[in-house]
C-alpha cells in the first residue's frame, strides 16, 4: 500500500526526469509516449491503491516518506495521507490527465516546444498529486505552488505573443494574492495547535476559539478564491485561455482550479467551527456562479465562454462547500472534470479544424464536418446543461438540493444560474455546430477536417464518462455511494433536513425545467443569428468592467506611485541626499585643505609644535 | 675630571636645536637628512647621560637600538634621496609638493 501510494506520486516525476535528462535523444512520439505512459501508470497505481483502501477497515493510511523539516517545535514530515478523499482526487486527476496527455500528442504535433510542453505537463501532474496526497499543509503548499508555476509556464507557453506572456503574469500574480491566504491560515493554525499535519490539526481543532477558527476559514477562502478563480480573484482564469487548449482542459478546467475546493473540503473539520465563515463561502460561491454565468452569455471567443463557465461551475462547488455539502462538491468536481475537459478538448478539436480560429461568429454548421467531435460535444453540452441522465444533472442536482435545504435565497440564485448555464452552453453549441457556415474565409475555402485518433479517443472516453458519471452517486462500491465513501473524511456534514421523496422529485423537476428554459431560449434566439448587440451587452462582454475596476483602484494608483517615486523619491530625495552629502563635504574641506602645503618643513614644524605641546602638558601635569 | 651631567644635557639640547632648526630651514634633502641624524644623536646623548647618573644600563641599551634603527633608516632614506635625484637632478624638497592640498 505504502509503495503503491508513493508510486502514484513519483511516476509523473520520473517521466519529467527522463524527458528532461534524455529528451535530446528522443523523438516526438517517444516523448509523448513516455509522458503519457507514466501518467497512465500512475492512474493504474491509483486504481490499485483504491481497491486496497476499500478492503481496509481503517480507511486512513499515512505513508511516511522522510523527515523534511525539523526545527524547534516545528516538525513537518514529507508524508502522504491516503484516505477516501485523496484517493478520489488521485483517481480523477490521473485519469483525466492521461486522456489529456494522449490528446496533446495529437494537438501539439509539430509544435516547436513539444518537449517543453510535456515536461511542464508531467511536472504539473506531479505537483497536483503532491497537493492532494500530502498529509500536511506545508507539503500541500509545495504542490499548490508547483501547480501555480506550471500553470504560469503553460499559460505563457506561446511567450512570443504579448497577450500570452502578460496572461501568464496575471495568472501568477492573482494566485500569489490567494497564496497569502494559505500562508496566513498555516501560521494561525501552527500558532494555535502547534502542528500542521491535517490529522493533528483536526485533533486539536476543538481548542480553536471561534474568532481564530473564522479567521482561518476566511484565510483558506482567500486561498481558494485565488486558485479556484472565485470572486474577487477570478479575472485571471479567462486570460489563462491564452495557453494551448489541452492546458485549458487539464489545468484550467479539470484539476488545478478545483484545488481551492479540495483545500476547503480537506479542512472541513475546521470549517465546521465557523458558521459565519461557511456562510461567507456559500455567498462567494453563489455570487461567483451567477456573475460568471452572466458573463459567459456574452463572450465571443469559444474558449472564453468555457472559461467563465468553469468559474461558474466552481462557484457551485464552493457554494456546496459553504452549505456543508462536501460530498456534493466533490461529486460535482469529478463530474465537472469529465464534461468540462470534454468540452475543452472538443473546442480544441474545433479550433484545430479551423486553423486556430476561436471566434464563435466565424464557425457554424460544423456538425457534418466533425463526425466524432460533434456527438461528443453534444454529450458534454447536455451534461453541463443539466439534462438527465447525464452526469451534470445528478451532480448539479445534488448541490441544488443541499442548497435548498439551507438557504432559499442562494437556491434561487443557483437555479437562475442553472438557466443561464443551459442558455450560454446552448448558444455556444448552436453557434459552433448549427446555423450557417461562416468559416470559409478561415479555412481558405477548404472543408474542416476531423482530428486524428489520438485526439478523438479521449473525446469518446470522456463522453462516455460524462454520460455515466452520475452513477458515482449510486451505491455500487461495497454498497457505498461516492458521498458515503467520502463521508469519513469530513469533519462535519451539515444535517440535511429530511426531505420527502416528493420534494426531491419537485427539486429535480425544477432543475430540469431550468435547463429546458435555458435551452429553448438559446435555440429560439441563436438559431437564426450569430451577432446581437442587445443580447451580448458591453457590460457583460467586458466582464462587468471588473478588470477596469481593478485597473482604476489598484493598477493606476500603484503606477502613479511608481512614477512619483521615480521622479521625486529617486531623483530628489535619494540622489539629492547623496549628492548633497558629497558637495557638503567638499565645501567644508575647502578651508582645511590649505593646511596641506606640500612643504616638508611645514610638516616638521607641525610635528615640533605638537611635540612641544605634549611636553608642556606633561610637565604641567607633573609639576 | 668630572663633567656635570647638566653640561651634557645642555650640549644635547643645543645639538637637537641645531638639528631641528636645520630640518626646518634647509631645502636640500641631504642636509635635512643630516639634521635628522644630529637630532637622533642628541637624544642618544641624553640617554647615555641619564644612564650614567642613574646607574641604569637600560639607557645605554636603548641607544644601541636607536643607532641600529638610525642605520637602517639611513640606508632607506639615502636610497630615496638618490632615486629622487636621478629623476629630477635636484634634491630640493620644496619641489616635491605633489601632495599639496
Amino acid at each position: 500500500m505504502a509503495h503503491i501510494s508513493t508510486l502514484i506520486l513519483l511516476l509523473p516525476l520520473l517521466g519529467f526526469a527522463v524527458v528532461l535528462l534524455n529528451g535530446k535523444n528522443m523523438n516526438e512520439s517517444q516523448i509523448g509516449l513516455v509522458a503519457t505512459g507514466v501518467v497512465g501508470l500512475s492512474f493504474v497505481a491509483s486504481v490499485i491503491d483504491f481497491v486496497l483502501l476499500l478492503h481496509r477497515s481503517d480507511r486512513e493510511v499515512t505513508v511516511q516518506l522522510f523527515n523534511w523539516i525539523d526545527v524547534g517545535t516545528l516538525h513537518v514530515p514529507a508524508a502522504l495521507l491516503v484516505d477516501p478523499l485523496s484517493i478520489t482526487m488521485c483517481l480523477f486527476v490521473t485519469g483525466v490527465s492521461t486522456l489529456i496527455h494522449l490528446y496533446s500528442i495529437g494537438y501539439m504535433h509539430a509544435e516547436k516546444d513539444y518537449k517543453k510542453f510535456f515536461l511542464y505537463f508531467n511536472l504539473f501532474v506531479f505537483s497536483m498529486l503532491a497537493l492532494v496526497l500530502a498529509n500536511n499543509l506545508v507539503f500541500t503548499f509545495v504542490g499548490w505552488e508547483g501547480v501555480g508555476v506550471c500553470s504560469y509556464w503553460l499559460v505563457s507557453f506561446y511567450f512570443d505573443r504579448d497577450s500570452a506572456s502578460s496572461a501568464g503574469k496575471k495568472a501568477f500574480i492573482y494566485n500569489r494574492v490567494g497564496d497569502v491566504g494559505l500562508l496566513v491560515a498555516m501560521f494561525l493554525l501552527f500558532s494555535r495547535t502547534g502542528t500542521l499535519t491535517y490529522l493533528g490539526v483536526f485533533e486539536k481543532a476543538g481548542t480553536l476559539t471561534p474568532t481564530v477558527a473564522t479567521l482561518v476559514v476566511l484565510a483558506l477562502l482567500l486561498a481558494a478564491t485565488g486558485k479556484s478563480a472565485q470572486i474577487p480573484l477570478f479575472n485571471w482564469l479567462p486570460d489563462a485561455m491564452e495557453g494551448p487548449t489541452p492546458v485549458s482542459a487539464l489545468i484550467h478546467a479539470a484539476t488545478m482550479v478545483t484545488a481551492g475546493v479540495y483545500l476547503l473540503v480537506r479542512m472541513s473539520p475546521v470549517l465546521a467551527l465557523s458558521s459565519s465563515g461557511r456562510m461567507t463561502i456559500a455567498v462567494i460561491g453563489g455570487v461567483t456562479a451567477f456573475v460568471a454565468a452572466t458573463i459567459a452569455t456574452s463572450q465571443k471567443d469559444i474558449k472564453k465562454v468555457l472559461a467563465f463557465s468553469t468559474v461558474s461551475q466552481i462557484g457551485y462547488m464552493v457554494l456546496a462547500v459553504g452549505v456543508g455539502a462536501y460530498g456534493a462538491a466533490i461529486f460535482l468536481m469529478v463530474g465537472h472534470a469529465f464534461y468540462k475537459a470534454l468540452l475543452f478538448l472538443g473546442s480544441g478539436s474545433v479550433i484545430h479544424s479551423l486553423n486556430g480560429e476561436q471566434d464563435l461568429r466565424k464557425m457554424g454548421a460544423l456538425a457534418k464536418f466533425l463526425p466524432l467531435t460533434y456527438p461528443t460535444f453534444l454529450v458534454g453540452w447536455l451534461a453541463i446543461s443539466g439534462i438527465p441522465p447525464f452526469a451534470g444533472f445528478w451532480a448539479k442536482g445534488d448541490v441544488l438540493t443541499n442548497v435548498f435545504a439551507h438557504n432559499k435565497v442562494l437556491w434561487v440564485l443557483a437555479v437562475v444560474t442553472a438557466i443561464l448555464t443551459a442558455y450560454y452552453m446552448s448558444r455556444l453549441f448552436v453557434l459552433t455546430f448549427r446555423g450557417t457556415e461562416r468559416f470559409r474565409e478561415e479555412t481558405h475555402g477548404h472543408e474542416p477536417h476531423e482530428s486524428p485518433w489520438v485526439m478523438t479517443t479521449p473525446l469518446v472516453i470522456l463522453a462516455v464518462l460524462s454520460v455515466f458519471g452520475g452513477a458515482l452517486a449510486l451505491p455500487w462500491v461495497h454498497h457505498d455511494s461516492l458521498a458515503n465513501f467520502l463521508s469519513s473524511t469530513f469533519g462535519y456534514v451539515a444535517p440535511i433536513a429530511s426531505q420527502s421523496t416528493l420534494s426531491q422529485w419537485g427539486l429535480a423537476a425544477v432543475d430540469i425545467a431550468a435547463a429546458l428554459i435555458g435551452l429553448a431560449a438559446a435555440f429560439s434566439i441563436w438559431r437564426s443569428r450569430y451577432e446581437d448587440e442587445k443580447l451580448t451587452p458591453k457590460f457583460l462582454e467586458q466582464v462587468w468592467y471588473w478588470d477596469n475596476f481593478y485597473d482604476a483602484t489598484i493598477g493606476r494608483p500603484l503606477e502613479d506611485l511608481a512614477v512619483f517615486s521615480d521622479a521625486v523619491i529617486e531623483d530628489e530625495v535619494i540622489d539629492g541626499g547623496v549628492m548633497g552629502l558629497a558637495v557638503g563635504i567638499r565645501r567644508s574641506s575647502q578651508g582645511v585643505r590649505k593646511i596641506q602645503s606640500g612643504f616638508v618643513r611645514h610638516y616638521a614644524l607641525a610635528m615640533a609644535l605638537g611635540l612641544a605641546v605634549i611636553v608642556v602638558y606633561l610637565v604641567a601635569r607633573v609639576g | 675630571m668630572n663633567v656635570p651631567a647638566a653640561w651634557y644635557l645642555v650640549l644635547a639640547a643645543v645639538l637637537f636645536g641645531i638639528g631641528a632648526f636645520g630640518l626646518m630651514t634647509r631645502r636640500s634633502a641631504l642636509i635635512m637628512f643630516m639634521c635628522v641624524e644630529l637630532m637622533l644623536n642628541a637624544v642618544n646623548l641624553t640617554f647615555v647621560t641619564f644612564a650614567r647618573t642613574l646607574s641604569d644600563v637600560g639607557g645605554q641599551a636603548t641607544v644601541f637600538f636607536v643607532m641600529v634603527v638610525a642605520a637602517a633608516e639611513v640606508t632607506v632614506g639615502l636610497g630615496i634621496v638618490v632615486a629622487v635625484f636621478r629623476r629630477r637632478s635636484s634634491t630640493s624638497v620644496d619641489e616635491l609638493s605633489e601632495l599639496k592640498g
